[in-house]
């Protein structure tokens, strides 16, 4: 009997720490790429300074003299990411609203499982459909030169960006106390006063926290984008002219590069900067999201 | 019940993903070890005629050839490393490649398999035709953006060109924008979209009616409309034909090449010596390339 007790001691020891080494993996993976990224990429700044990778016009990686200006890319990259939240945010936090709050139960499932399956598309295949569909439809309705605009990615990116933006911001609407509901209906509000007065002021960390984690998605997207925006490495002044992102950028290119040459290290350090700001989204995201369990309690 | 009907669909999932790893890795792990198969990988330009030979000469001796695309330098990039056996390329291999291959302590060896016109296309609708050398560098530059001044409509002039992993745009920034020169500076304009493959170039210019674009003749199709191109304003205007090509009255062509580690042996020679054979030049011409021109006696690089 005794022995059988500490056989299950030992058992239980080894499945903890099991499960502790598998957590800690993970940290140990992201560290792990960190210092990868910032090993292959820091030596770009050995020749170039800091200010003129960042906000040098010109990016023309394989003539001689290199130039390795990657302004336009964080420019593109920002504008498609701005146009896919001015897009996806509305029309995502609506339905948020509406699953959490007004949908029958059937018809909630329903939804809920829709949007879900949107996360399960593959990126090539939206992207397919923003080069068949989007981008045509664009070229007309605009009449513009070119349909591979800054915006045929946004739209792609905020239908992508969806799912994450509606489960989450579903889940903090959803999980407002219900005292707060028969407070605010106890007071004699209508059903439409007690969600943009009450439930959306309560759960306003968790939604800013799914914008944040929607925003995240959309900047290291890379396939569908890199088809429909044209990737000229321009600077763009609306949302109607071609971009190159960053992602679609490293993608573009690293098949090409010699391992080692100026060329593979300036695609990396394009990979720190990309790193660094989807970092700064996810902290910034997760501070939000721990406020919101805090104000719940 | 319900713990048995778990266990036994994750006993059958990982039984499947086991066989489907399996499956997969067997094609890169026979490789060139074996000389069962054969890797080749490099221009996108020549990805349908590699395809093309692959089949063929695969249904004739059984030996599995995979052809893979993604630009000239990804192919030489991946003979460097030791992942292919032939590299496909629209290119000359350049001085540092050569220099690196060295370091490895082989020589890559250079056989000229076809040739290619470079087409310039336009869309069916676009009046403009025939343009010359100066004028596709000024377009393609940026210095002329409407298509007025170059015969056409009052319309901007939308350019598409090649990533940068492309052999084709190497040598058409090389060939045309720099007309050959060592020393020249010029760059593709900045408003140029780059589209990571052939393909798309068309599928824009077929329905885009501002368009100019630039691929290998392979990939000419009847939605398009081939641009006739001349040395200078005084002419001929010669189209992207085979026999325009043969006879250097067509100005942007180029040597399609391969390159193997060090001699050929085995497998990989019976391909080469198949590709370059009266079989497989049929087939050059078969995918609207241009034969390469004999003697019969491979050229070494």
């Amino acid at each position: 009997m005794s022995l059988r007790t500490r056989l299950t001691r030992i058992w239980e020891f080894l499945i903890e720490k099991a499960i502790l080494l598998a957590g800690l993996a993970c940290v140990l993976f992201v560290v792990l790429i960190f210092v990868f990224l910032l090993r292959e990429g820091l030596r770009t700044f050995s020749h170039i300074s800091l200010g003129d990778f960042l906000l040098g016009r010109k990016w023309y990686p394989i003539s001689s003299p290199p130039r390795f200006g990657i302004l336009s890319m964080i420019c593109g990259s920002g504008m498609v990411t701005l146009g896919a939240a001015l897009l996806g945010v509305p029309l995502g936090l609506a339905s948020a609203i509406y699953i959490s709050e007004v949908a029958p139960p059937r018809l909630k499932e329903v939804l809920k499982t829709g949007i879900e399956l949107l996360a399960a598309i593959p990126s090539v295949v939206i992207g397919f459909v923003g080069i068949t569909v989007v981008v045509p439809f664009l070229r007309v309705a605009f009449d513009l030169p070119t349909g591979q605009t800054a915006l045929a990615g946004a739209i792609l990116l905020s239908l992508m960006a969806m799912p994450t933006t509606v489960s989450i911001a579903e889940d903090a609407i959803s999980s407002v106390p219900r005292r707060y509901r028969e407070a605010a209906l106890a007071l004699g509000a209508t059903h439409w006063e007690y969600i943009y007065r009450v439930a959306l002021k309560a759960a306003a960390p968790g939604i800013v926290a799914a914008v944040m984690l929607g925003i995240g998605r959309v900047i290291g997207e890379t396939m569908a984008v890199m088809m429909v925006t044209g990737n000229a490495a321009l600077i763009p002044h609306s949302l109607l002219q071609p971009v190159r992102t960053m992602t679609a950028t490293i993608a573009a290119e690293m098949g090409e590069t010699v391992k080692g040459s100026d060329h593979y290290a300036a695609l990396f350090a394009i990979g720190i900067v990309l790193f660094a700001i989807t970092f700064l989204i996810n902290f910034v995201a997760d501070s939000f999201l721990h406020r919101s369990r805090v104000t719940l309690r | 019940m319900n713990r048995t009907w778990i266990i036994g669909a994750g006993v059958v999932v990982a039984t499947g993903a086991v066989a489907l790893m399996a499956g997969c890795a067997r094609p890169t792990e026979g490789g060139s070890a074996s000389g069962q198969s054969i890797q080749i990988k490099g221009s996108d330009t020549m990805v349908n005629l590699g395809q093309a030979w692959a089949e063929t000469f695969g249904a004739k001796t059984g030996i599995q050839v995979m052809v893979t695309g993604g630009g000239s330098g990804t192919g030489i990039a991946a003979l460097l490393s030791g992942t292919c056996d032939i590299a496909e390329s629209s290119r000359k291999m350049e001085d540092k490649e050569i220099t690196e291959a060295q370091a490895k302590s082989f020589t890559p060896k250079e056989y000229m398999v076809a040739l290619d016109g470079i087409a310039v296309v336009v869309n069916p609708q676009n009046p403009a035709s025939n343009l010359t050398l100066d004028q596709l560098a000024d377009i393609f530059t940026g210095r002329i953006t409407n298509w007025r001044e170059v015969g056409g409509r009052d319309a901007v002039i939308v350019l598409l060109s090649r990533e940068v992993n492309s052999g084709t745009h190497v040598y058409f920034k090389e060939h045309v924008l720099r007309k050959g020169k060592k020393d020249s500076q010029e760059e593709f304009a900045d408003s140029a979209l780059l589209s990571p493959s052939s393909q798309t170039i068309a599928d824009e210019v077929a329905q885009n009616d501002k368009a100019i674009g630039y691929f290998g003749m392979g990939y000419r199709n009847d939605r398009l409309k081939l641009v006739a191109v001349a040395k200078t304003a005084a002419g001929p205007y010669a189209d992207p034909t085979a026999a325009n090509v043969v006879n250097g009255t067509y100005p942007i062509s180029r040597p399609l090449m391969f390159y193997t580690k060090g001699e050929p042996s085995g497998t990989v020679k019976e391909y080469l010596d198949f590709v370059l054979g009266p079989e497989g030049q049929r087939l050059v011409e078969e995918q609207d390339f241009v034969p390469r021109p004999m003697p019969e006696a491979p050229q070494g690089g």
